[in-house]
C-alpha cells in the first residue's frame, strides 16, 4: 500500500503513531512490569514462608508489599487495558487509528520514565534510607512526616503515569465519539469499547484527584503546608477521605474493560449473542456512577458516626445489585448454547466465577461490623487478590488470546495454552484462598511475621504463588512462539461464531492501518 | 474527520481535568467545614460563649473527663490536676492546666481540643480557654492555664461521660527556629 512505508528500527518505536504500534508497546510494558511486580510478590511470599525474619528486614518487606501494589495497579493492569484499547477500539469501531494518534505516543513515552522513577527508588546509594514503605495507599502521615526521601521521586511518577493515563483517556473518548463508523449508534457499540469508554471517563474524574493528593503530600513534605499534619491545623483522616475518593473508582478502572472483553468471547463461544446488550450498558454506567459515593467503605475504623458507617454500608451494597445482572447476563447468554472451550472461553469462564467469588467476599467486607474485623487482615488480601488475578489480569490473558490470532495472523499454540490455564487458574487458587481463612483468624496484612498457628495457610500460599509466577513464562513463551509463526495461518475469522468488525471486515493479521474506508454497520 | 470535532471534545474533557482539580483543592475547606458544622471528628468550633442566664439542671450529674497529650517532638509538659470531675449541666466549672518548656529556647504551642463522643461536642461551652490562642514559654518558664467551661443543659440523656481531650502542638514558625540554632 501506498502509505504503508514508515521508519523502522528503534526509531519506529519511538516515533509512531499507529495505534497497533502503541497498542503493543502498552501491552510489552504492562507485562515487563508484571514480572516486576510479579518478582516482589514472589519475595513476599519467601519471607512469609516460615514465621520469624528469614530473607527481609521489616522495612524492606514494607518496600516490598508498596511497590508491589503500585507497580501492579499503574504498571501492570492500566497500562495492559489502555494497550487492549488502542490495538481494538479503532478495529472495533470501524476507524483507521485513535483520533489523536501523536497524544498517544506521548501518554505511552511518559510511562517509562514515570516507572523508572519509581523504581530508582530501590538504589540504597540513592536512598539510604529506603524505598516507599507506606502501602500502596500512602496514608499520611507515613508518607509525608515519616516518609523516606524516595518519597519525592514516587510522587513525581505519580504525577507522570496520572498524565499519562488522563491522555490516553482523553484519547479513547474522542475517538469513540467522533470516529464510529456511519451506522454504528451508540447503542450498537460493543461492550468492550462501552466499558472503556465509561473508563476513561472514570479517569478524567479520579486523576486529577490522586495528582491533588500527592501535590499536597509533596507541599506537605517540602514547603510548609499542613494538610495532612493536625499539627498545623491539617487532618490525616482528610487524606485518606481524598485518597479514596480517587481509590474507589480506580478500582472499577481496573475491571470494567475486563467485563467488556468477557462480554466478548462468552458469546462466541456460546454461539448466542450477548444477553440483555442495553442492560449491561446501563450496568456498567451505574457501577461507574455508584462508585463515586461509597470511598469510605474503605475507612470504617477510622471512627464514623453510625449514621455514615450505615449509607457507605448500605451504598457499597446496592454495587452488588448492577454487578449481580452483568453476571446473570453471562450465565443466560450461556444457557443453551452450543458452548466450545477454546483457551479464551476458558479463562472467561474462570473470570466470571472467580471474580464472583471476590464480589462475594467484597459485600462480607461491606457489612461495617464485619469489616471491623476483618480490616487489614489478610481476608482483605483474599478479597482484592480474588477480584484483581482471575478478574482484571485472566481478563487481559483471555482478551490476549482471544485476539491475538487476529493481531499477529497465525494461531496459538492450543495445547500449551490450556496448560498455562490448567497451571494458573490451579495455583491462583491455591495462592489466594487460604488467606480467608488466614485471615478470619487474624492474621495481618503487610507485616513481614507472623503467628506460628498460621505457618500451613501461608506454605500453601506461598508454594502456589510460585507456581502461579512461573506459569506466566509459559504465556509469555505462548506469544511469543505466535508471533513468530505458532500454529500455522488463522482464518479470518478466527473463531466459529466471533462477531465485529475486526472478525467480519478486516483480515488476519489485521492490516498496519484498520478502516481506510469506514464500512457501514447496519 | 474534521479537526475541529476533536478539538471540541479535548477542550471539555480537559475541562473536566481542571474542574476535578479544582475540586480535589476545594475539598480542603469543604472538609473542615463539614467536620465543623456536623460536629465529626470531636472537631469543635473552638470560639468564647458567653454564661448568662444559663439554668443549672441539678437532676442529673455528668462526669467530665480531661485527657492531656503532647506531640512528639514538643519538649513540654502539659498536664492538669483535675483528671474527671462531675458537673450539673449548666453550672460554671474552672480548671486548671500546667504546662512548662522543659527546652532552652523559646518556643510557642498549640492546644488543639477535641471532644467525644462528637454528638456531645455542641453542649461543651467554654467561656475562657487556653485554647483559645497560643502560648509562648520562655526556656524553664511555666505557666497555669485556666479553662472555664459549663455543660449546656440540653446534652441528651444518653450521654453520661464527656472526655474532653488537649493535644498540645508546637507553633513555633520554622524560620524561628532555625534563627535559635535548633
Amino acid at each position: 500500500m501506498a502509505h504503508d512505508h514508515h521508519p523502522t528500527g528503534i526509531k519506529r518505536w519511538l516515533f509512531t503513531t499507529n495505534h497497533k504500534d502503541i497498542g503493543s508497546m502498552y501491552l510489552w510494558f504492562s507485562f515487563i512490569m508484571f514480572l516486576i511486580g510479579g518478582a516482589m510478590a514472589l519475595g513476599i511470599r519467601t519471607e512469609l514462608f516460615q514465621p520469624g525474619l528469614q530473607f527481609f528486614d521489616p522495612n524492606t518487606f514494607n518496600s516490598l508489599t508498596t511497590l508491589h501494589g503500585l507497580i501492579m495497579v499503574f504498571g501492570a493492569v492500566m497500562p495492559a487495558f489502555v494497550g487492549l484499547a488502542n490495538w481494538l477500539i479503532p478495529m472495533q469501531i470501524g476507524a483507521p487509528d485513535m483520533a489523536l494518534p501523536r497524544m498517544n505516543n506521548f501518554s505511552f513515552w511518559i510511562l517509562p520514565f514515570a516507572f523508572t522513577l519509581l523504581l530508582l527508588s530501590l538504589v540504597p546509594q540513592l536512598f539510604p534510607d529506603g524505598a516507599p514503605n507506606f502501602g500502596w495507599t500512602f496514608y499520611a502521615p507515613l508518607s509525608t512526616k515519616y516518609g523516606p526521601a524516595s518519597t519525592d521521586f514516587f510522587i513525581f511518577g505519580v504525577h507522570l503515569m496520572g498524565i499519562s493515563s488522563i491522555m490516553g483517556a482523553i484519547n479513547v473518548i474522542v475517538t469513540v465519539f467522533n470516529m464510529r463508523a456511519p451506522g454504528m449508534t451508540l447503542m450498537k457499540m460493543p461492550m468492550f469499547v462501552w466499558t472503556w469508554v465509561i473508563t476513561a471517563f472514570l479517569l478524567i474524574m479520579v486523576m486529577p484527584v490522586l495528582a491533588g493528593a500527592v501535590t499536597m503530600m509533596l507541599t506537605d513534605r517540602h514547603f510548609g503546608t499542613s494538610f495532612f499534619d493536625a499539627a498545623g491545623g491539617g487532618d490525616p483522616v482528610m487524606f485518606q477521605h481524598i485518597f479514596w475518593f480517587f481509590g474507589h473508582p480506580e478500582v472499577y478502572i481496573m475491571i470494567l474493560p475486563a467485563f467488556g472483553i468477557a462480554s466478548h468471547i462468552i458469546p462466541t463461544f456460546s454461539r448466542k449473542p450477548l444477553f440483555g446488550y442495553a442492560s449491561m450498558v446501563y450496568a456498567t454506567a451505574s457501577i461507574a456512577f455508584l462508585s463515586f459515593l461509597v470511598w469510605a467503605h474503605h475507612m470504617f475504623t477510622v471512627g464514623m458516626p453510625v449514621a455514615g458507617e450505615l449509607y457507605f454500608m448500605i451504598a457499597t451494597m446496592i454495587i452488588a445489585v448492577p454487578t449481580g445482572v452483568k453476571i446473570f447476563n453471562w450465565v443466560a447468554t450461556m444457557w443453551k448454547g452450543s458452548i466450545t472451550f477454546e483457551t479464551p472461553m476458558l479463562f472467561a469462564l474462570a473470570f466470571v466465577i472467580l471474580f464472583t467469588l471476590g464480589g462475594v467476599s467484597g459485600v462480607m467486607l461491606a457489612m461495617t461490623p464485619v469489616d471491623k474485623q476483618y480490616h487489614d487482615t489478610y481476608f482483605v488480601v483474599a478479597h482484592f487478590h480474588y477480584v484483581l488475578f482471575p478478574g482484571a489480569i485472566f481478563g487481559t490473558i483471555a482478551a490476549v488470546y482471544y485476539w491475538l490470532p487476529k493481531w499477529t495472523g497465525n494461531m496459538f499454540n492450543e495445547t500449551l495454552s490450556k496448560i498455562h490455564f490448567w497451571l494458573s487458574i490451579i495455583s491462583v487458587n491455591i495462592t489466594f484462598f487460604p488467606m480467608h481463612f488466614s485471615g478470619l483468624a487474624g492474621m495481618q496484612r503487610r507485616v513481614p511475621d507472623y503467628n506460628m498457628m498460621f505457618e500451613g495457610f501461608n506454605q500453601l500460599s506461598s508454594i502456589g504463588a510460585f507456581m502461579l509466577g512461573f506459569s506466566q513464562l509459559l504465556f509469555m513463551y505462548i506469544v511469543i512462539n505466535c508471533i513468530r509463526g505458532g500454529q500455522g495461518k488463522a482464518t479470518d475469522n478466527v473463531w466459529d461464531g466471533a462477531e465485529g468488525l475486526e472478525f467480519t471486515h478486516l483480515p488476519s493479521p489485521a492490516p498496519y492501518h484498520s478502516f481506510e474506508k469506514a464500512p457501514e454497520v447496519k | 474527520m474534521s479537526n475541529s470535532k476533536h478539538k471540541n471534545i479535548l477542550v471539555k474533557t480537559v475541562g473536566i481535568v481542571a474542574l476535578m482539580t479544582v475540586f480535589v483543592f476545594a475539598m480542603v475547606p469543604l472538609y473542615n467545614v463539614f467536620c465543623e458544622i456536623t460536629g465529626i471528628n470531636g472537631k469543635v468550633l473552638v470560639s468564647k460563649e458567653l454564661y448568662e442566664s444559663v439554668k443549672v439542671d441539678t437532676s442529673r450529674k455528668v462526669k467530665v473527663e480531661l485527657i492531656t497529650s503532647i506531640n512528639r517532638g514538643m519538649p513540654w509538659d502539659f498536664s492538669t490536676d483535675t483528671k474527671t470531675l462531675e458537673v450539673y449541666p449548666g453550672k460554671l466549672y474552672e480548671v486548671s492546666f500546667y504546662a512548662k518548656n522543659k527546652s532552652k529556647s523559646t518556643i510557642t504551642g498549640q492546644a488543639v481540643p477535641s471532644v467525644a463522643p462528637s454528638q456531645a461536642s455542641f453542649y461543651v461551652s467554654k467561656t475562657e480557654c487556653f485554647c483559645f490562642d497560643q502560648q509562648t514559654l520562655l526556656a524553664g518558664e511555666e505557666i497555669n492555664m485556666p479553662m472555664k467551661f459549663y455543660i449546656d443543659p440540653d446534652l441528651p440523656d444518653s450521654v453520661h461521660t464527656v472526655t474532653m481531650s488537649y493535644a498540645l502542638f508546637n507553633a513555633t514558625s520554622k524560620d524561628s527556629t532555625a534563627a535559635l540554632g535548633q
